[in-house]
């Protein structure tokens, strides 16, 4: 293989096998690169190992067998703690901290990161207006947010010291219809500008032809195909085509998805 | 003559066991957060050790209190003061509310937020003393609260080992059969229980997050 090409993944799955030590396997044999700039859709019904395999990633969780590389260097060699500030991660319901202000939970990063209190100041707002939010809703705590600005909190925290990657885990799940479509256009606007290496799962197929530049399938725990997306939508496999069918038929009962 | 009678025509001994009794509570308690806190928090880290010492905290609260006091007696330094035996005893005693309550209130916060932070880079102390304790904190003043409530009851029974507060009152009722005598002793230190309950009922909540 040619080693250039390999330094230049930002993410990579190396037969990688996740079995929680009491447990069934819930990743097996995943070999996936992620490319740099790049938005990779993992897509999956679930308790398909899509979160896993996210997980894997930060290594919030080590793979059973197999590695995982990161920046060319496998997760179990990386500190974690190092490895982790490199790489935001958002979550459904945004998780943020409920005894903390909305500038405090955007600015944790720099702050243990020991920034400047000036320094993470003009960070948060300029945090704040990047993910559309109002300055003044800096003192807010999160449970007088709405959904959509919580998750937009998220959003900013996440992206705080500008890491190179992101991962999301099904962010604008539980938001209302209108509201995700907006995070959604929102999302692929700041992605056009900040070109990070994005990992962003999904059981919503709309969602991963929206945003994603390829989509990796997974079913059972294993991977079943990764396309761009202009290839998937004509992939012959049988478990794209189900999902074609799932997602089929809108409101006006048309089939299709074009 | 009525209790209150009593108490206002002695209301200087009344107050001093009062305070006797409040400086044992405020003692025990003081040492039983300073131990029971940073093992309630151990016992989240070493997840080995949460049987054994729940477990232990657990036996100690069934033990009987004047039996306690009794096991006590012969162990060097502290058997040597009334006051000290009392002391210990219950700080033993309030050790079961207050290392309880830490390792649920810290176990109790969302697991989600936790993995957000941890996702994000922080370190475990850092997860522990800007997440993980301050979440908990509303549910560990409820049992600083426990704690103090029992001390204020147990510490009754301090007065059979000379140990002062209002347990005077009542051991001295019970020998002279004297009804009044127990109440001067009873009402305060019910008093003194209910006032413990409300302030840190009042703490609790203001320390709630959420």
């Amino acid at each position: 293989m040619n080693s250039f090409l390999q330094d230049g993944l930002a993410i990579e799955f190396r037969d990688v096998v996740y079995r929680p030590v009491h447990g069934q396997e819930i990743v097996s044999g995943l070999n996936l690169a992620v490319e740099r700039g790049e938005t990779l859709v993992l897509l999956g019904r679930s308790g398909s190992g899509k979160t896993t395999t996210l997980k894997l990633i930060n290594a919030l969780i080590s793979p059973s067998a197999g590695s995982v590389r990161v920046e060319g260097q496998a997760t179990t060699v990386w500190d974690p703690i190092r490895l982790r500030r490199g790489i935001g991660y958002v979550i459904q319901d945004a998780g943020l901290f409920p005894h903390f202000t909305v500038e405090r939970n955007i600015g944790l990063v720099p702050s243990i990161e020991q920034w400047p209190a000036e320094r993470i100041r003009a960070r948060v707002l300029e945090l704040l207006q990047l993910v559309g939010l109002d300055a003044g809703l800096r003192s807010r705590y999160p449970r007088e947010l709405s959904g959509g600005q919580r998750q937009r909190v998220g959003v900013a925290r996440a992206l705080a010291a500008d890491p190179p990657i992101l991962l999301m885990d099904e962010p604008f799940g539980a938001l209302d219809p209108l509201t995700r479509a907006e995070l959604q256009r929102e999302f692929l606007a700041l992605q056009q500008r900040l070109k990070k290496t994005v990992v962003f799962v999904t059981h919503d197929l709309r969602e991963a032809l929206l945003l994603g530049t390829r989509i990796a399938l997974m079913e059972a725990g294993q991977l079943v195909t990764v396309l761009p997306k202009e290839e998937f939508t004509r992939s012959s496999d049988p478990l794209v085509a189900r999902y074609m069918d799932a997602f089929s038929g809108g409101i006006d009962g048309k089939r299709g998805l074009e | 003559m009525s209790v209150f009678q009593f108490i206002l025509q002695n209301h200087e001994e009344v107050l001093e066991l009062t305070l006797e009794h409040l400086g044992m509570v405020a003692a025990s308690t003081s040492l039983a957060v300073l131990i029971g806190i940073p093992l309630g928090i151990l016992i989240t880290r070493r997840p080995g050790w949460e049987k054994p010492v729940l477990g232990g905290a657990n036996i100690m609260q069934t033990i009987p209190s004047l039996a306690l006091f009794g096991f006590l007696l012969p162990v060097p330094w502290i058997g040597a003061r009334s006051w000290r035996l009392a002391v210990l005893a219950l700080t033993l005693y309030a050790l079961l509310p207050l290392i309880r309550n830490t390792h649920a209130g810290i176990k109790g916060v969302d697991p989600a937020v936790v993995e957000a932070g941890r996702g994000m880079g922080m370190t475990d102390r850092q997860l522990l003393w800007q997440v993980e304790f301050p979440l908990a904190l509303g549910v560990i003043i409820a049992g600083v609260r426990v704690a103090t409530v029992i001390s204020v009851g147990v510490a009754t029974i301090a007065a059979a080992l000379g140990a002062g507060g209002l347990g005077e009152y009542i051991f001295r009722g019970l020998s002279m059969v004297n009804n009044q005598l127990i109440l001067a002793g009873a009402i305060p230190a019910a008093l003194l229980a209910l006032a413990a309950d409300v302030s840190l009922g009042w703490v609790e909540r203001r320390l709630r997050v959420g």
